[in-house]
């Protein structure tokens, strides 16, 4: 019988759960997150394997989310040396690559780049010819200055990527194997940001290479042999190894894509509200169509600005372990947190901290199964817990207000261990929702994510509405998505749209507008 | 006289987005076009309008056409000193300094890389006092400084000088050049005399687009409530509070026309509010009736932080405040109306100035 494995690695947990053909919910284990991120994910393997009794030649794909690229952007460790090249010339001079960058940053990836001539127009039209001596001479340049991967970004490349494409055959034949991030592949209009998500790409190709090395050996030693490996990308949907490799950027925040995407299985809402009440914060996520909503904005990774697209997230100072106070004999909620130090920090556990959960264990809904922890011990003035109960369930009421889009009122799941905070009794009179659900399983939501993500598709490009009418345009962007989604090994059949934005260009007479789409699939195994 | 240095160039691009009034595009590029010339060059000087002598010329240069192809072709950076250089080769005479067109939006920061480059002042001063999409709409109009001679570049290297018989066929004609050109052109017009400056130029709405971005900033760190005190420095109105439920968009003509609608909170529970706009805001509609109109500036503003959101970005759960600010008293006049007023944009109502609708009338 067919298995699937989902991994999800926190900072303190790595989850495992297996998941059947029909997605039922097999097995699901808790481990601790090792320093060795590797043998963290051996032992859940091991664990899951053990518990559930499985034998491993039944499991044929295991889904990973992982933090590998997104802390070494951020400790700016293992990051290659990376040639940058932008195609755009006499274009873009105004503002050299890399301009933006923390200085640390730069440093550490080397700062080696070039400009040459080259790149497009809105409407497809050359600015000049692609200057291929000039690429070749950047090449040598690169390779006196021993990059380990490059980056190619080319004037309105998410039109025409030819540029970009002619450069890196160029920039291979002269400097031999090379990994290469074109620029068109990952972000969309916007050329610095579009070009900055590249460079961090092209910076994170050793990291990538290093943990998929170190996943696959987790595999081997776990007797995975028939299984093949998949990591989760941010946007809810699978990079086989191959992709992974290439685009190892996408993983950045997947983690909290997962989460969203496991409480849209878990309940089967595909169009609301996610609460993930964690130690420290509160992330509130929207779903549609069982996708996270995607942040509109330009969005900094490691302090440079990217047009990446990452989850649409409200992160709000209260969690579990947040603390309590009285400002004034009023009720004070964080900014300070214990986090993961609850357990005995907090008053319940003898502690001189009054927390959250200690909150919801004075007013009585909240109970945790754990000797050590005695709400007698709180000793709050019930009147000041009433009130602190209020603005707990307030705060969360005004997060999920800001997050959703209409003023109807919404379902929403609530996950994370941080769930305890909102009392059961009030699930039907949280303002401005539905139904509030906090679903069995919630505390595996991540990993369940991983598990069932899908595979996508995505084109972002700018139609001239001149000699084409808006719905062709719209027809044949789609067409280009779904195209993208099979090629990314989605099954045909089950290729469907999930987002069509459309935004005109303003101050630009001839009604080109920018069409963006994404269509997603089932993975065909 | 004073320097600009690189904080005082970010200020700006902040502030000139609430001066944007929703449109102007994004001031990002303009700024690190800004801050990638004064890195180089040294900081800039910034002149008050009764620092410029009577008899001086005054080129300023801007960014024409549409702000999501500046985002992707980005400038070559000196095309600007191309237009100013055609202009006064033309005109015969040396620019003693360059200027803003706008003091809304990306326009605003574009002239501060030209004054690094050439070595030479920017004056405090724009010709809008806001932003506004088209070549007439200019306060220098009304005095009857013409927009040309006007000279356009593009990065490519082609460079054209025009001469036309009125503004309006500037703005027609200039127009399909931009679109020639690639979709943005950099452009040199509205050459103006010091003396003729004093009069027609709307003045310091550099130094308020910075106080505006400084306050911004702070306000971020002490925790100061942003909209108050905004409001306060450039005499605004807060005209509705509210969340953002839904935005259309339509292009027409090449212009992105569309509306937003707001439904209230708080203090404004039970409220609706609209605001259509063409680029830059046009009307703000509370409960049917229209309580503020261009040429006034409307501006929505992110609850807690007070950052302006423009009408690109605009969309679904965003809670601002929405605010009316008045705008230069020359746009008030019966020959400002007429080139900027509610009609010429389609509204089929008398101009009431921001203050007047809500009851603060003097």
């Amino acid at each position: 019988m067919p298995l699937r494995i989902g991994i999800d690695v926190g900072g303190t947990h790595t989850d495992a759960v297996i998941l059947d053909k029909a997605n039922r919910l097999i097995s699901a284990v808790k481990t601790a997150t090792t320093p060795d991120v590797t043998q963290g994910i051996l032992n859940a393997l091991q664990e899951i394997l053990k518990t559930s009794g499985v034998n491993p030649d039944d499991v044929n794909a295991v889904m990973l989310g992982t933090t590998h690229c997104t802390n070494a952007i951020v400790e700016r460790k293992r990051l290659a040396v990376v040639g940058t090249l932008r195609i755009g010339k006499p274009s873009t001079l105004a503002i050299k690559p890399l301009t933006a960058f923390p200085q640390d940053l730069r440093r550490s990836l080397g700062n080696v780049w070039e400009i040459v001539s080259g790149g497009h127009e809105y409407d497809g039209r050359e600015i000049g010819p692609l200057n291929e001596n000039e690429v070749r001479e950047a090449a040598r340049k690169f390779r006196n200055a021993r990059v380990e991967a490059v980056s190619v970004s080319s004037v309105f490349s998410p039109i025409c990527p030819d540029h970009e494409k002619k450069a890196a055959e160029i920039l291979l034949s002269e400097i031999g194997s090379v990994p290469l991030t074109l620029s068109h592949e990952l972000g969309s209009i916007g050329l610095l940001e579009r070009e900055n998500a590249a460079v961090l790409n092209a910076s994170l190709v050793k990291v990538a290479e290093l943990a998929i090395n170190a996943f696959n050996e987790a595999m081997e030693r776990a007797c995975l042999d028939r299984a093949k490996l998949f990591l989760t990308q941010n946007d809810g949907t699978l990079m086989s190894i191959e992709y992974a490799r290439k685009y190892p950027i996408r993983t950045v925040a997947s983690g909290s894509t997962n989460s969203l995407r496991g409480a849209a299985f878990l309940t089967e809402i595909n169009d609301g509200v996610v609460v993930d009440i964690g130690g420290t914060t509160t992330l509130v996520g929207v779903l549609t169509k069982g996708f996270p909503r995607e942040s509109a904005i330009a969005v900094e990774i490691g302090g440079v600005r990217t047009n990446f697209r990452m989850p649409d997230l409200l992160a709000v100072g209260c969690g579990g372990g947040t603390v309590v106070s009285s400002v004034d004999g009023k009720v004070q909620i964080g900014p300070e947190s214990v986090g993961y130090e609850l357990e005995t920090k907090g008053k319940a556990w003898g502690g001189d901290v009054l927390t959250t959960t200690d909150i919801a264990l004075a007013a009585g809904y909240a109970k945790i199964d754990d000797p050590k922890c005695r709400p007698n011990q709180i000793g709050a003035d019930p009147s000041f817990v009433l009130e602190a109960v209020e603005r707990i369930i307030g705060t969360v009421e005004e997060s999920i207000d800001k997050m959703k889009t209409s003023a109807n009122p919404v379902p929403v799941v609530l996950v994370g261990g941080g769930g305890i905070l909102i009392p059961r009794s009030r699930y039907d009179q949280l303002r401005g929702t539905s139904k509030v659900i906090r679903p069995e399983h919630f505390q595996y939501a991540n990993a369940i994510g991983a598990a069932i993500a899908q595979v996508s598709g995505e084109i972002d490009r700018v139609y001239s509405l001149e000699n084409m009418t808006r719905s062709d345009a719209l027809s044949r962007a789609t067409a280009l998505a779904k195209s993208e989604a099979t090629k990314a090994g989605a099954k045909p059949e089950s290729v469907r749209v999930v987002e069509v934005d459309e935004v005109p260009l303003a101050y630009l007479p001839g009604n080109a507008t920018r069409v963006r789409v994404k269509a997603v699939g089932e993975l065909s195994l | 006289m004073r320097k600009l240095g690189i904080q005082s160039i970010e200020d700006i691009a902040l502030g000139a987005a609430v001066l944007g009034t929703g449109g102007g595009g994004d001031p990002y590029i303009g700024k690190l076009m800004a801050v990638d010339a004064v890195s180089e060059c040294g900081p800039v000087t910034l002149v008050d309008p009764s620092e410029v002598p009577d008899d001086a010329l005054i080129v300023p240069t801007a960014l024409m056409g549409a702000p999501t192809v500046a985002v992707e072709k980005i400038p070559r950076g000196d095309e600007a000193i191309g237009t100013l250089r055609a202009v006064e080769k033309r005109l015969g005479t040396k620019a003693f300094a360059t200027m803003s067109v706008e003091a809304g939006g990306l326009n605003s920061t574009i002239p501060l890389s030209v004054a690094a480059r050439l070595g030479i002042p920017v004056v405090d001063a724009d010709g809008m006092g806001r932003a506004f999409p088209e070549i007439q709409m200019f306060t220098f109009h009304l005095h009857g400084i013409t927009a040309t001679p006007m000279a356009m570049a593009d990065e490519k290297g082609n460079a054209i000088l025009l001469e036309t018989i009125s503004d309006q066929w500037t703005e027609r004609i200039a127009r399909s050049i931009t679109v020639a050109m690639g979709g943005t052109a950099i452009v040199s017009l509205y050459s103006i005399l010091g003396r003729q400056l004093k009069e027609a130029a709307v003045p310091n709405t550099i130094t308020m687009a910075e106080k505006l971005g400084r306050l911004l900033r702070e306000a971020k760190l002490s925790k100061k409530d942003p909209v108050r005190e905004l409001l306060t420095l450039v005499h605004g109105h807060r005209l509705f509070k509210g969340k953002v439920l839904d935005v259309n968009r339509r292009t027409v003509a090449g212009f992105a026309r569309g509306e937003a609608i707001l439904e209230g909170i708080e203090e404004c529970a039970g409220s609706k509010f609209t605001i259509q706009f063409q680029n830059e805001n046009l009307v703000a509609i509370k409960d049917g009736r229209i309580l503020v109109s261009v040429p006034d500036l409307i501006t929505t503003l992110e609850i807690e932080t007070g950052l302006p959101i423009t009408t690109e970005t605009l969309r679904y759960g965003y809670r601002v405040v929405v605010v009316g600010i008045p705008c230069d008293r020359r746009w008030r006049t019966d020959e400002g109306l007429k080139l900027v007023g509610p009609r010429y944009f389609g509204y089929d109502i008398d101009y009431v100035p921001v203050e007047h609708m809500m009851g603060h009338g003097g």
